[in-house]
């Protein structure tokens, strides 16, 4: 098969020391087996998440992701966006998606783009990295791969929010996305089967300004994932990924539970499952050990 | 027809038959008791081959009867129909083997059963005929009649002429067009919602002008109408009192509705001259003539505007309408979009608890409304009363939970429809006899107007369904009152908005049509559609006890000069109710009958007291009980050997001789399945089951004279999907023999 | 633009004001009250007021009690209303711009945390174009004062040393960082656009 490309919009968090690098890396990991070369757009800026509304009006938050697209269209003509950050895909999809349903908008975008010499035809395909595995490959090419599978391992595949509305993933439902299950049996691991929490929002960024609302939210998702009987978390989403996970200790502290439950981003569990060794599948980046996982990168 | 009765009797031994019975016997039962010739068996009856046997036999031999002992006869009706014999059907396979177990122990009982059934379709043969349908040409009047003039006639007119049947209109006021007339715009029925259409009435007058099928009488009233589908003749009177006399196939009435008086809700201040009904705000709208709409006190402009919902209806205080009127929500909505297409600034408010936009433009119609800038409340207004600067309206917010004030231009009450349906007949009838007053439903206050002043025994206008709306079931017969012939269409019939009823309309004139050609060909309407027999009458043998005029369902039956009941085949339904009222037994039909019932339940070998073999007689109804008990039948759900069951037309339709009957020739227990009865009935004759019900329960006093025990009859109604209850009914009554013992009537 | 002059050019239509100023704000009319938003939001038993009820205050000119609550700051953008909504209102969007709306009004709760969370994150990411989440971090905790924010760091030392051990944590973050090379080009643009917003606000 011909080298894919794709025109690669990795996020902030996905800095060299910032707090999903470890995503990151699993990515490159996953898209050097596959083949598919990521060409990071040159100069990106933040797309203010979903949390930029105080400071940033309508026009300010969405000429910051029309600066990306425009970017991208200018250095990758024919190439898709592709994200591994739900808020980032999100932010990006949604922001061309409002300008071009709103021409005085659009106009107006496109004098403030001017200030940066850019300018915007909004007509990308705007991608998450999980749509470009299943679309473009999908589970049988992705399973074909696949070197030492995941058995004996229980995943809670946990969707969450922004990777699955309002636009989620091709004909999945809102309600019970499927695909994270699809892809853990891909791997040769058990999905937990009707896991409950599976959408649940986990706070997202108001773990930081509403810790104890946000870490509710957060405890119900993990002990859901005990109740279906996981040995883990997966999720698509940095901002799942760390608030999940980080945050374990402080609940344990407040709700006198003993949570010591392992979230991993899907890449690494693709990763492990094609033959990488602990650092490439950033194995590393866990805060709570997949120690299941290190077993299989060990052998 | 044939002279001399010459009856054939088929056995088939197909799907599983002959493995489960002895056909032998069978035939030997066909033959001997049923005296059947000739008698043969086929190895699939319904096949080519079988149909063939049996039409080659009813040529050769000059059958005039033929029975088939095979299936339902609900099943494999196109296979088994010879027009020009009688035919009677034993029903071996959903009636016998299909309900018994096939083991050595249920053998004999089994085919005790299918003995019986053998002799009963033989005994039923015996006395039935095939009915000889219309003989003489009649050809019926091919004219509609269509009494009301709004757009629901004008529709139905309009729609009969395209049809290729004359039409005449009458409308009691001095111009076509009803309440919709009276309206400046309608309710935006197709995308984008926004553009309010005309009320369309000049449209369609001129349509109607210019079509030469149609007649219009304007300021005239039916005065009189008469006769029965195919041969209705209507006295049509001008209001200067010349009458003309007209005959008419069928008629569709469609006399619309008057909206609910206002006066009524004192709580609302009605008398306040900026407080108006939604037919007032429509005169308002239309006296602006698309400049600023006024309000009536001082003709100042309106800029602040509320709409109360549900005004006097949805409510169970009395004197409230207790029912929705279905468009109330969409006529406020459109009448607050008249002032927001104005000027948007205008403050239109509607206070709603449930706001209901039903069919096809309904959702898309409430989202044009808010996306105009109306307000939505939801609400509930509990008082009106004059303020500083117009009427002052008192509500509860249901969502902020806020107790508020506020004084608007003016408000507009959404009351409702109340039909104009006439004379409340049963109401009427009931009124003298138990001297209470009428039901409370019934708003009218004034002495009603006759709409139609039938000539029938049972009254001047069609039956009411429920809150004065003149239907004989919502769901199950749309348009169908209970007088045969005569459709109601629009307001009048249940509450509706102008798409619905122009709708409903159409409807109507085509079941008009229906019934013209049904009484032309002598056929029945529905629910016996098609059926040729009628009421036959033995005129010498009747006492003249009125029963079979009073209980008609359908008000079939007049009377004659002679104070005898004079039949309207035409106005028949075949429900039989009459032949079931009748005391001394001189209703029948030719192939329905006291014999056909009687001789057939009369036919099943009663054994002996001591051979602990009861017999359970089943009288179900042919509409719902008797096909849930095939489908029972189809699931393998297993009854007692022995019942034995004859399908009836209606419950309606068993007169008790049968019941005298059967206790008499020793059987145990009898079981009455019918439809439900009641307000919420599914009685297909209407009142059939109900009047079955009432005579039932003087059942017990035969009983006690015979010293028998109360729980050998039982009335029960039945579901069609009563498929699991049907069969345990059965089996309860067995047990009430094992327990009760058998019957000691026994010869 | 200022509180009393929108006071004054709307008078009592609270619901054209939203309508007119709000991000979104026009399809506040379209709520049907059907209460689905309020029942599908996670932190829905911490809201003031829920989304539908906000829409019913939107609609009885309720300004004051709407734009000073703090409801509308608990919105974690997880879209679950958008996907449920009957009547496909944007109700994530109509939360931020009432928020954002509420904040330009001067009417926003000063203290509440995702105010100023929010508030930080925006001067952030627009100081170099890309967030520095160390000094977002830390500019967090000491956002309710310095003896808070170091309550606050203490209790959250364990989450950062485990972020710093597994490398996805830099302290030298703290010297400035990653951010877009064309910073002038980036914060033209960003100008322009307020710029370009501000005259349709004022218009």
């Amino acid at each position: 098969m011909a080298k894919k490309e794709y025109s690669f919009y990795p996020g902030c968090s996905s800095q060299k020391g910032a707090s999903s690098i470890n995503y990151l890396r699993s990515v490159e990991t996953m898209c050097e087996d596959l083949d598919v070369q990521l060409n990071t757009i040159p100069d990106w800026n933040c797309c203010s998440a979903s949390i930029g509304y105080n400071g940033g009006g309508e026009l300010p938050r969405l000429v910051l992701s029309a600066r990306n697209i425009a970017l991208s269209e200018k250095n990758h003509p024919g190439q898709d966006i592709v994200s591994p950050c739900a808020a980032c895909w999100l932010g990006t999809r949604e922001s061309q998606e409002r300008l071009n349903h709103n021409d005085s908008l659009m106009a107006e975008a496109n004098t403030a783009l001017k200030e940066a010499g850019l300018e915007l035809e909004g007509k990308k395909d705007v991608r998450h990295m999980v749509e470009v595995l299943i679309e473009d490959f999908g589970y049988d090419a992705l399973g074909a791969k696949v070197k030492k599978p995941l058995n004996d391992i229980k995943i809670a595949g946990y969707v969450g929010c922004q990777t699955n509305r309002p636009f989620g993933i091709d004909g999945e439902s809102f309600e019970n996305p499927k695909y994270l299950d699809k892809l853990i049996e891909t791997l040769g691991g058990e999905p937990v089967e009707n896991y409950d929490k599976k959408v649940s929002c986990c706070g997202g960024a108001l773990a930081f300004s509403e810790p104890d609302k946000s870490q509710a939210l957060i405890k119900d998702i993990i002990e859901s994932a005990y109740d279906g009987g996981a040995d883990m978390i997966v999720t698509p989403c940095p901002v799942c990924q760390m608030n999940v996970e980080v945050y374990q200790d402080q609940i344990n502290a407040k709700y006198n539970t003993k949570f010591k439950m392992p979230v991993v981003y899907y890449s690494t569990l693709i990763s492990v499952a094609y033959g990488h060794n602990a650092k490439d599948s950033a194995l590393d980046g866990q805060v709570i050990r997949a120690k299941q996982l290190e077993e299989i990168a060990a052998k | 027809m044939a002279a001399v009765k010459k009856i054939g009797a088929y056995i088939c031994k197909g799907c599983g038959l002959d493995d489960r019975l002895d056909c032998g016997q069978l035939e030997t039962v066909a033959t001997r008791e049923g005296k059947a010739s000739p008698c043969k068996s086929h190895d699939f009856l319904c096949s080519q081959a079988g149909v063939d046997m049996i039409a080659e036999d009813i040529k050769s031999e000059e059958l005039t009867h033929v029975v088939i002992a095979a299936c339902s006869r609900r099943a494999k009706t196109e296979a088994f129909n010879f027009e020009t014999v009688a035919i009677s059907r034993a029903n071996l396979r959903e009636g016998v083997i299909w309900v018994r177990p096939d083991t050595d122990e249920a053998r004999e009982t089994t085919q005790e059963m299918a003995d019986d059934y053998v002799r009963m379709a033989c005994a039923e043969a015996k006395f039935t005929t095939q009915p000889p349908g219309n003989t003489e040409d009649k050809t019926a009047c091919r004219h509609l009649l269509v009494v009301g003039g709004g757009i629901t006639g004008m529709t139905a007119a309009l729609e009969a002429a395209k049809a290729g049947y004359a039409a005449t209109i009458v409308e009691k006021s001095a111009q076509l067009g009803g309440v919709v007339g009276q309206l400046s715009k309608r309710i935006a029925t197709t995308a984008p919602f926004t553009e309010l259409p005309d009320n369309g009435v000049a449209a369609m007058a001129a349509e109607i002008a210019a079509n030469d099928k149609i007649t219009v009488h304007l300021n005239s009233t039916v005065t009189r109408t008469s006769g029965a589908p195919g041969r209705f003749a209507a006295d049509i009177s001008t209001e200067s009192g010349s009458t003309v006399t007209e005959n008419f196939g069928a008629i569709v009435q469609a006399s619309g509705f008057k909206p609910y008086d206002m006066g009524q809700l004192s709580e609302f201040n009605p008398d306040n001259a900026d407080v108006v009904d939604q037919m007032g705000l429509e005169a308002l709208v239309k006296e602006a003539n698309g400049g600023a709409i006024k309000r009536p006190s001082d003709g100042k402009e309106i800029r602040s505007v509320a709409f109360i919902q549900c005004a006097g209806q949805r409510s169970q205080k009395e004197g409230h309408l207790s029912y929705c009127s279905g468009h109330c929500c969409q006529t406020s909505i459109k009448q607050a979009m008249y002032f927001k297409q104005l000027d948007s600034d205008i403050d239109a408010v509607v206070m709603f608890t449930d706001l209901r936009t039903p069919g096809a433009g309904g959702e898309n119609f409430y989202r044009a409304g808010q996306d105009s800038g109306v307000t939505f409340t939801k609400s509930v207004a509990s008082e009106i009363s004059a303020g500083d600067s117009g009427p002052k309206v008192k509500f509860d917010d249901l969502l902020l939970n806020e107790n508020v004030e506020q004084e608007f231009d003016l408000v507009v009450l959404a009351t409702g429809m109340v039909p104009n349906s006439g004379v409340d007949i049963e109401a009427e009838a009931a009124a003298p006899a138990e001297g209470e007053a009428a039901d409370s439903d019934v708003v009218a206050s004034v002495p009603v107007e006759s709409i139609l002043n039938l000539d029938y025994r049972q009254g001047a206008d069609v039956p009411q369904l429920v809150h004065g709306f003149t239907d004989s079931h919502f769901i199950c017969f749309p348009y169908e009152t209970r007088r045969t012939g005569i459709y109601t269409a629009g307001p009048v019939r249940r509450p509706m908005d102008a798409v619905q009823a122009m709708d409903d309309a159409a409807g109507a004139a085509m079941k008009a049509i229906q019934a013209i050609e049904n009484a032309n060909l002598g056929r029945a309407a529905h629910p016996r559609s098609g059926d040729l027999s009628y009421p036959l009458f033995r005129k010498e043998g009747c006492t003249q006890c009125k029963r079979c005029t009073v209980e008609c369902p359908f008000g079939a039956i007049n009377e004659d000069e002679d104070r005898y009941p004079e039949f309207n085949e035409e106005r028949c339904r075949r429900c039989g109710t009459c032949m079931g009222a009748c005391p001394v037994r001189v209703i029948s039909f030719d192939n329905y009958s006291i014999d056909t019932v009687g001789q057939a339940l009369k036919a099943v070998d009663i054994p002996d007291e001591f051979d602990e073999k009861p017999r359970t007689l089943v009288l179900a109804c042919e509409n719902d009980a008797y096909p849930a008990l095939d489908m029972a039948a189809m699931n393998r759900v297993e009854y007692s050997a022995f019942t034995r069951i004859i399908p009836v037309r209606c419950l309606g339709s068993v007169n008790t001789i049968w019941l005298t009957d059967a206790l008499n020739s020793g059987y145990d227990g009898i079981i009455l399945m019918g439809c439900k009865k009641g307000e919420e009935y599914q009685c297909h004759f209407v009142k059939g089951s109900e009047i079955a019900h009432i005579r039932m329960s003087k059942i017990d006093d035969t009983l006690q004279q015979l010293n028998l025990e109360t729980e050998r009859v039982e009335v029960y109604e039945i579901a069609i999907t009563d498929v699991e209850r049907a069969p345990k009914l059965i089996n309860d009554m067995a047990e009430t023999i094992e327990k009760i013992g058998m019957s000691p009537f026994k010869f | 633009m200022s509180n009393t002059a929108m006071v004054e050019k709307y008078r009592s239509n609270f619901l054209k004001e939203v309508a007119e100023n709000v991000e979104e704000g026009e399809w506040v009319r379209m709520c049907m009250q059907c209460g689905v938003c309020s029942g599908s939001c996670p932190m829905g038993p911490h809201w003031e007021h829920p989304p539908q009820e906000l829409f019913m205050m939107i609609r009885a000119n309720k300004r004051e009690e709407v734009l000073s609550s703090s409801s509308m700051w608990m919105c974690t953008s997880c879209y679950n209303c958008i996907a449920r909504c009957p009547r496909e209102l944007p109700i994530t969007h109509i939360m931020h711009g009432l928020a954002h709306y509420a904040k330009r009004l001067g009417l926003a709760p000063k203290e509440n945390p995702t105010n100023k969370f929010s508030q930080r994150f925006w001067d952030n990411l627009t100081k170099t174009g890309r967030v520095n989440e160390l000094k977002l971090g830390l500019s967090l905790y000491f956002m309710n004062g310095f003896v808070e924010g170091i309550k606050t760091a203490l209790k959250m030392k364990d989450v950062g040393m485990g972020m710093l051990k597994t490398g996805r944590m830099n302290p030298l973050e703290i010297l400035g960082g990653h951010g877009v090379k064309d910073k002038s080009g980036f914060q033209a643009m960003l100008k322009k656009a307020q710029e370009l917003e501000a005259a349709r606000v004022d218009k």
